[in-house]
């Protein structure tokens, strides 16, 4: 990787704004003929914009990039695709009802002197090239019937086979299995004696550090450190992504908080061996009374995918779920969890809120049995709905206004107030403060501390250690669909969170 | 909290943004008195109270079947099979009613108004089927309700083999044929069957979880609301209130054959389509259902009067249907972009 002349790619001052917010500043970016180079940082940190920026998917930039010496400047996908640069996101965007070779030489097929798809011919191909990358998958089959892991092979083949000399990978390991990791990191491999020149995003430190030749830190926007991955170390990573030592923030994030001592109520929740293929396996765990346990890893470790089963929103394939000490029958879907006195609050608003619909009606939803069995009193429905918007501090205080034209913290808490009205034994909250500003945050943290103070079993799942560090009594640490560390009664800080998942 | 408050209307004129939000409900009353001035101007004999009751009762069996379809529809779901399940019901009743001697089918007769839970039953059946189709095995309802179109079709087809039966019950035939005073019977049973559809639909527990469902259906389930019982009691509604229809219709009409319910399908989603429910689920009503039947009843009957080529009325009626259907989905944006903005 001691490539001489200029480098193949270079970025300089690279700056990029978003309705005024400046998401990438002043940026300094190089990538050398056969380099693999690591991008960490934490969510919104901006290193996915800058791949972004790199693959043309955002024209408009402050600063230049220069491609083997030459400056460009992408207009779009396209333009960059052409220029030889090819991205692999994280969600895959293979055809799973297409074949392999299909999917393999989607817009390249050959074909034969009618115009039509020579379909030996593709297979041929798809199968040599295929094999020539490592990767032993039968191309006829379609490719929607391979595990995950092999479907992402498929798709780097893809473009890898599109002839890029730049590779940019975001992602790819957090929805693999070990063995499929193994297979990914061979690959890349082959791909840098070739001379391909890699960018590699993950959460997964271990696996940063394993491949990559040159680790980038990226926080809030900016580049903070660039060094040889074999000079670095997971401390090294860690104190550069949170901003430790003298580049502390104000918000002190390696501060030790002192979790509580397990509480000697009884258990409310009680899950044992839970598992759906794919996402996650072999959970269990217990949520006392009045306790709030947190549920932190990365996104695609399997937590949110575990709050959605809980609630009855996806099958559970293992395990069983006891509210109180009586079996849960989850198979009766979100009915039958709500029976059970499980709530759930999932992490988007519009899957949760009905936008058009008055705020009285969309708080009101979860509990119109109660108020009568078959009629509905609209009397009573305003009581309850006023009475939540007063003691949430919800506004404008007015519950007649469609929940669609509140703020997002305000329609959050009206999310919350569906459940608050006739309290559940379990409520499950999926990225309760995402995409809030720290006034809704505290509001947020105020309400769960008053529910707690109720005794329900609170389970906060979320993939920001400062959403789980804020709210949970006792933490789990998922890590590709299994619970890694229980924090419990001891010190935590997002340091170790990070350092366990 | 600190969140500033967000004004709710983005216009700057708050009569025009809340004429706008109304035009779902506007349009379609716009239409209708446009086209009872039209067709007043016109035609000396179409302001009548003769021919209010004339329109009225050409409405009336299409009101039966809309109203199942209004559920439908709320729901974000389809219904093709309404006409089918119609003429498959009426058939079923005159198949398990005494005919006369010179009626050449091999039917089965049960002895007084016996036919009447039994072909209620039967069009149940087949809703229960679609339900199950859709909301069990997650057929799509377009395509569901397809196949539920052709079964219905070849039930019809198997009972009558191409015969006419004639006869149904007394009760039926007085419901379908006969009048109180100068008040059509079919008049008052779809009167009462539009409100029975209103009322439940404003102030029940199950009429709310429809509009929800159909509103956003992610989010119904997220607050526990049993939204494949909800899809599966709509579709069941909707048989139930074709097969109403269809008992009524062959009094109506004097007769049970094939066929004889083909139009009903279109008329009965123009009516719920140009009322302004919205075809996306989750908006609009029986009040809206009403007027869309006005809108086509007023239609058709003003364009007989003005001696309109009977040709050039079809395609009207396609014209009209399309407007409708360009004021939905327009009134459709403007609404996710009221919501964008909020």
């Amino acid at each position: 990787m001691q490539a001489e002349g200029p480098p193949l790619l270079e970025l300089r001052g690279v700056t990029k704004r978003f309705a005024g917010v400046t998401a990438l500043s002043d940026i300094d970016f190089t990538l050398r003929t056969g380099e693999l180079h690591g991008l960490v940082g934490e969510n919104g940190a901006g290193k996915s914009t800058l791949m972004k920026i790199i693959a043309g998917m955002h024209p408009e930039y402050e600063g230049e990039m220069r491609l083997a010496g030459r400056p460009v400047r992408f207009r779009s996908p396209r333009d960059a695709r052409d220029a030889g640069i090819g991205m692999v996101h994280q969600e895959l965007s293979i055809v799973p009802e297409l074949s392999v070779a299909e999917n393999v030489l989607l817009g390249a097929q050959p074909v034969n002197r009618l115009g039509l798809v020579s379909w030996g011919a593709m297979q041929r191909q798809a199968r040599v090239q295929l094999a020539a990358l490592g990767i032993a998958v039968d191309p006829t089959v379609p490719a929607g019937s391979l595990p995950l892991g092999l479907q992402q092979m498929v798709e780097l083949a893809r473009v890898v086979l599109s002839g890029v000399r730049i590779l940019i990978l975001d992602e790819p390991t957090s929805a693999l299995s070990p063995p499929e990791v193994e297979r990914l990191f061979a690959l890349l491999d082959r791909l840098r004696t070739s001379g391909t020149g890699v960018v590699f995003i993950s959460h997964f430190l271990d696996d940063i550090l394993r491949v990559s030749d040159t680790v980038t830190v990226f926080r809030n926007g900016r580049r903070i450190a660039t060094a040889a991955a074999a000079k670095t170390g997971k401390p090294w990573l860690i104190e550069h992504m949170i901003g430790a030592g003298h580049e502390r923030l104000e918000e002190s994030y390696t501060a030790e908080l002192a979790l509580p001592p397990r509480p000697a109520a009884p258990a409310v929740l009680e899950a044992c061996g839970l598992g759906v293929a794919g996402l996650f396996d072999d959970v269990s765990f217990r949520i006392h009374a009045g306790e709030v346990l947190g549920l932190y890893g990365f996104m695609g470790s399997g937590q949110l995918e575990l709050a959605r089963a809980l609630s009855g929103k996806l099958p559970l394939e293992r395990g069983t779920v006891r509210v109180d000490g009586t079996p849960a029958r989850l198979r009766g879907g979100t009915p039958a969890a709500k029976r059970a006195g499980i709530a759930f609050v999932p992490e988007s608003r519009r899957a949760m809120l009905f936008a058009p619909e008055p705020v009285t009606r969309n708080v009101t939803i979860a509990l119109l049995e109660r108020i009568h069995r078959i009629l509905l009193r609209p009397a009573a429905e305003r009581r309850i709905a006023e009475a939540q918007v007063r003691e949430l501090g919800i506004r404008p205080a007015r519950v007649d206004l469609p929940v669609g034209a509140l703020s997002g913290g305000n329609q959050q808490k009206v999310a919350l107030a569906r459940w608050l009205a006739h309290l559940p034994r379990v409520l499950l909250l999926s990225e309760p403060t995402r995409g809030m500003d720290v006034g809704a945050k505290d509001d947020v943290v105020r309400i769960v501390r008053g529910l707690q103070a109720q005794g329900i079993a609170i389970l906060v799942t979320s993939s920001e250690p400062e959403t789980v560090l804020s709210l949970a009594d006792r933490i789990l640490v998922m890590r590709r669909g299994r619970v890694a560390r229980e924090f419990a009664d001891e010190p935590v800080g997002k340091d170790r969170l990070l350092a366990a998942a | 909290m600190s969140t500033p408050v967000t004004t709710v209307m983005p216009d700057r004129d708050p009569l025009w943004s809340r004429l706008r939000a109304q035009l779902r409900n506007l349009a379609p009353f716009a239409t209708l008195i446009a086209l009872v001035a039209l067709f007043s101007s016109l035609s000396p004999s179409f302001a009548t109270w003769g021919n209010l009751a004339n329109i009225l009762q050409q409405v009336s069996i299409t009101a039966i079947i809309a109203v199942g379809l209004t559920f439908v529809i709320l729901c974000a779901e389809i219904d093709l099979s309404v006409a089918s399940v119609a003429n498959a019901t009426g058939i079923l009743l005159a198949f398990l009613t005494v005919q006369d001697a010179s009626v050449n089918i091999a039917n089965l007769p049960l002895p007084g108004g016996l036919s009447i839970p039994l072909a209620l039953a039967g069009c149940l059946m087949l809703g229960a089927v679609t339900a199950f189709g859709v909301t069990r095995i997650g057929i799509p309802s377009f395509i569901m309700t397809l196949a539920m179109l052709q079964i219905g079709n070849g039930i019809g087809a198997l009972l009558v083999r191409g015969q006419i039966a004639y006869t149904v019950p007394d009760l039926v035939t007085t419901l379908g044929s006969g009048s109180i005073g100068p008040v059509p019977w079919i008049v008052v049973v779809a009167s009462t069957v539009l409100l029975t559809g209103h009322l439940v639909l404003t102030y029940t527990r199950f009429g709310r979880y429809v509009y929800m469902v159909g509103g956003n259906r992610e989010a119904a389930e997220h607050s526990g609301v049993g939204v494949r019982a909800i899809i599966g009691a709509a579709m069941l509604i909707s048989a139930a209130c074709s097969g109403l229809a269809g008992m009524l219709g062959v009094a109506y009409f004097g007769s049970a054959q094939q066929n004889q319910f083909d139009n009903y399908l279109l008329d009965a989603i123009s009516a719920v389509v140009v009322g302004g429910t919205s075809l996306f689920g989750g908006q609009g009503g029986i009040g809206n259902t009403i007027i869309g039947l006005l809108v086509l009843g007023v239609l058709n009957n003003g364009l007989d009067h003005v001696r309109m080529d009977s040709f050039l009325k079809i395609l009207i009626r396609g014209l009209v249907l399309l407007l409708a259907l360009v004021i939905n989905v327009y009134a459709q944006r403007l609404r996710s972009h009221a919501r964008a903005a909020g």
